[in-house]
């Protein structure tokens, strides 16, 4: 049976042929956030361990990347809108059903809970900047008198730092999962419609915040818990992306078609080959071969992880455009 | 509430694109984009084809996606009927609607905002048809309630076989197609 469609005087700009809305701005901003996400949860871990001694880079100075990392990530999605000017109508209202709705708001909540992660190590990991601003309150008083609100934060934050830290996982993973249920609950998009892909976002981001440590960190002992700790999240991400396919292969013909796309279809190489091989396979392999002793720089790894990490949501971002329910 | 719904005749529409610039002209869509478009769906094995020709647009689904999706209420259903409508002062063009939208109906304006068909609301509430149904030179184009037994959408739906599109996408559409 052959079938052949035409179609006519359609061709709306990024619909047509197919549907190309979302360029780079929004897989970049999903890699940023799960990045946040990862490093909110990974401070938070090694401040409720008590590891600050061990751990001098995630523990004290790590958390400073959050707000940076999150807001280079707004500034791409703010890129990404069209309507620019009315960007404040995401906060007039709250739409429970919508992710993206909730996705707004939970970046809003996230900013304060990661300057107050800043600030309970803040003496610790930036001695310096810190003994200047008190400097500057001591001598200035007049001008300065506003960041008697940092040093009131300061003490607060150092006091409750438990309480934040415990604070900040459960809104890690919010921000984390969220990334992926952003694309998840587009029944339309056939290749994004699996429930599994707010975990494996949430994994790929705590993956890339361990490969962020290793890239900052000169301390031996803490690069090589992380390059553990990167094997293991590495080895889930993969579970979970056999969970992925497999999840796929046993729905319907729309998601099975759109699966083609990354099993013999035209992202197949870049999923493969550029992403789980060269994003994923390589560096838990160059991991487990430093961690036997093999003299191999932690760098090439934990790039390789970040390079995985973005390509994730590229080919992901793009795989689910091009997946459809027509066909025409 | 009324439950308006568009029936479309594939046995007699002919493909002749008036529809679409009938909408065009009535809503005054900029060039290059399309609130209606024709689909030519050739099927079979020659010599044994068969054709179906369909004019398509934005279904005004009764659980729509888009409104679903959309995160500041731009996208909303018109009170009192099923009309899926955008107010172009909330939109962000974030274009979530346009990708939670299963038949590819809406798109992005030159100013920025998402833009689609309106099922003609300002003429319904008038009283009249659609641009497009009121020009259609081979009466293809059906509009009413379906709630209301005595329109002539509701006399086709009882009397012809129909269809809609993606029915298993669940969006419950209000644009039948007699086949």
């Amino acid at each position: 049976m052959m079938e052949v469609t035409i179609t006519t005087n359609k061709m709306n700009h990024l619909v047509d042929p197919n549907l190309h809305i979302w360029g780079w701005e929004v897989p970049v901003y999903l890699f940023l956030g799960g990045i946040t996400a990862g490093i909110l949860i990974v401070v938070s871990f090694m401040l409720l361990k008590d590891n600050e001694e061990k751990s001098h880079v995630v523990a004290n100075r790590l958390a400073l990347l959050a707000p940076v990392l999150l807001s280079l990530g707004m500034v791409a999605l703010f890129i990404d809108l069209e309507h620019r000017l009315y960007v404040w109508r995401f906060y007039t209202t709250f739409r429970f059903t919508s992710p993206m709705s909730w996705g707004s708001w939970i970046l809003l909540i996230v900013y304060p809970i990661s300057f107050l992660l800043i600030l309970t190590t803040f003496r610790k990991g930036f001695s310096k900047a810190s003994l200047w601003i008190d400097a500057c309150i001591q001598s200035k008083p007049r001008i300065w008198r506003y960041l008697r609100v940092y040093s009131w934060l300061l003490d607060f934050s150092e006091k409750h730092r438990r309480l934040i830290a415990k604070t900040a996982i459960p809104f890690g993973i919010l921000l984390g999962i969220y990334t992926g249920i952003l694309l998840s609950s587009f029944g339309a998009r056939p290749f994004w419609n699996s429930p599994i892909m707010g975990p494996i976002f949430l994994v790929s981001g705590v993956s890339t915040a361990a490969a962020l440590v290793v890239l900052f960190s000169k301390d031996r002992e803490e690069i090589e818990f992380f390059t553990r700790v990167d094997i293991w999240l590495i080895a889930g991400e993969i579970s979970l992306l056999i969970l992925f396919i497999t999840g796929m292969l046993s729905s319907s013909e729309q998601h099975l078609k759109a699966i083609q796309l990354i099993l013999g279809g035209e992202m197949t190489t870049y999923f493969w080959i550029f992403f789980f091989g060269i994003g994923l396979l390589l560096p838990a392999f160059l991991e487990f071969m430093e961690l036997k002793g093999r003299k191999i720089p932690g760098t090439i790894a934990a790039s390789l992880v970040l390079f995985g990490g973005i390509l994730l949501r590229f080919v992901i971002v793009e795989a689910g455009q091009v997946s459809t329910w027509i066909g025409y | 509430m009324k439950k308006y719904a568009m029936v479309i005749d594939t046995k007699s529409c002919v493909g002749c694109g008036d529809c679409v610039i009938a909408c065009k002209t009535e809503n005054l869509v900029p060039e290059g984009l399309h609130r209606d478009w024709i689909v030519e769906d050739v099927s079979g094995k020659f010599p044994n084809l068969n054709m179906e020709i369909r004019s398509e647009r934005c279904n005004h689904c009764s659980n729509p996606p888009c409104v679903t999706y959309c995160p500041t209420g731009a996208s909303y259903i018109n009170r009192g009927t099923n009309i899926v409508l955008v107010n172009k002062s909330k939109c962000t063009g974030c274009k979530a609607c346009i990708a939670a939208c299963p038949y590819d109906a809406r798109f992005i304006m030159p100013e920025g905002y998402v833009s689609k068909c309106t099922f003609c609301e300002h003429r319904v509430k008038k009283g009249l048809s659609p641009a497009c149904a009121s020009v259609c030179p081979t009466h293809s184009i059906d509009f009413g309630d379906v709630n209301e037994s005595v329109s002539n959408v509701s006399k086709l739906l009882r009397k012809r076989k129909y269809k809609i599109l993606i029915p298993e996408a669940g969006t419950r559409p209000n644009v039948y197609y007699l086949i």
